[in-house]
């Protein structure tokens, strides 16, 4: 296993909900859990991955996800199992979209 | 999220069953992911571990009424029982005993015991086989539901077999030992694992109905186990809810009934021809409304 930090400052958006999970840790997936926390506008990332070695990977497709959705005082943490750039990404999204979708009536 | 579509049973992962089984916004998580309860062994193996260490537990309404639920989510080590998520079950069965909910729920989808973690999780199990029989000795029904690719094996198998109820759909599949463990341990001529075809018709949802393993059979979709578990609730008010000698005998009987008229048959079919079913072949073509037209007549067993 390797673990990889990531910090993101002064961004935008604040999460409307506290707390969502999405994805399940198997082969060639992830789990994403997505928080709202104080973190002077911060958006912070812990990756947890069975796959070493593929830091520069991982940072290529952090920083294109915060360039996108410009969180702040977001904790983002990642249980992975190898999942790919491309399933990263969508998981990343799907995380945001739920936790600013869910349970808002509409 | 309305309850108006279909949404499958078999595609959805743990907490996907969860949002539309049980009424909308209703499910109030027990140690939920952000709390980070995790597995220690798995952290000392230096393998991958999950934030829900691979069960939901809370409580919920299911058309109103308060129910206690877990979610084993079988992508997750095939929805093995660690020591964390064996803890997980058993502190929700612990506390329905307490706090007395209309039934408990659980969504099962588990090879059996997390390997990794050993005697630890083999004294899991054990705890959660008592914990279930001490729910339904307070009175509180125990409904298991079966429908994830993985199936219900090993120990899970067995505390499944300990519930008031199992519903199953035909895709779910209920045993101890699994397809590749028994051609492991007897040989390919003993079971062929890797006939699709023969291990769903040998474990799967429509044999476990027919041989009076599970009182349910319902359609492929999270809707049909939502419907057919609120029945279960119900029907559960008018039945006996505690374990009895009168009915441990009972199943012992049919246990020694099944062996002798089918201890001889290689083959399902073979079981259902003898059962009187007509077309015995046709079975495993059959939606579940044709098939329990079908079966009504001729499945053995009666509900716990």
């Amino acid at each position: 296993m390797e673990t990889l930090h990531y910090r993101f400052e002064n961004g935008r958006t604040a999460l409307s909900q506290a707390a969502q999970l999405v994805g399940v840790v198997s082969s060639g997936n992830l789990e994403v859990l997505i928080e709202s926390v104080p973190l002077q506008g911060a958006c912070e990332i812990e990756i947890k991955t069975a796959a070493r070695g593929f830091g520069a990977t991982w940072q290529a497709v952090m920083s294109d996800f915060q360039q996108r959705w410009q969180l702040r005082d977001t904790r983002i943490s990642i249980n992975d199992m190898g999942a790919t750039p491309a399933v990263v990404s969508l998981r990343l999204d799907q995380a945001v979209e739920s936790i600013n979708t869910l349970g808002t009536p509409t | 999220m309305s309850h108006q579509t279909s949404h499958s049973y078999l595609e959805a992962n743990a907490r996907e069953r969860l949002q539309h089984l049980l009424d909308t916004g209703s499910f109030e998580e027990w140690l939920p992911p952000s709390a980070r309860v995790m597995s220690p062994h798995l952290a000392q193996l230096d393998a991958p571990v999950a934030f829900d260490d691979g069960v939901a537990v809370g409580r919920a309404r299911i058309d109103g009424r308060i129910v206690f639920v877990a979610a084993q989510e079988g992508g997750f080590m095939g929805g093995a029982v660690g020591e964390v998520h064996g803890a997980k079950l058993v502190g929700m069965l612990q506390r329905a005993i307490l706090e007395q909910p209309q039934a408990v729920l659980l969504l099962l989808e588990t090879g059996g015991v997390r390997l990794h973690e050993a005697n630890a999780g083999l004294i899991a199990v054990s705890e959660v086989m008592r914990a279930v029989l001490a729910v339904r000795a307070a009175k509180v029904p125990v409904i298991v539901l079966v429908g994830g690719s993985n199936g219900c094996f090993g120990g899970m198998g067995i505390v499944a077999r300990c519930a008031n109820m199992i519903l199953m759909s035909e895709e779910g599949r209920l045993a101890m030992s699994g397809p590749e463990v028994i051609e492991t341990a007897s040989g390919v001529e003993e079971f062929d694992s890797r006939d699709r075809a023969l291990v769903w018709r040998t474990t799967g949802g429509k044999q476990r109905y027919l041989l009076g393993d599970c009182q349910g059979i319902v359609a492929e979709s999270i809707e049909a186990f939502r419907a057919a578990a609120i029945t279960a609730i119900d029907a559960c008010q008018t039945l006996p809810v505690a374990l009895s000698l009168a009915a441990l005998e009972a199943e012992q009987a049919l246990l020694r009934e099944r062996v002798a008229r089918f201890g001889d048959c290689a083959d399902p079919l073979a079981i259902w021809a003898l059962l009187g079913v007509e077309n015995p072949e046709q079975l495993p073509m059959l939606e579940a409304d044709a098939f329990l037209a079908a079966t009504a007549a001729h499945r053995l067993g009666v509900p716990a």
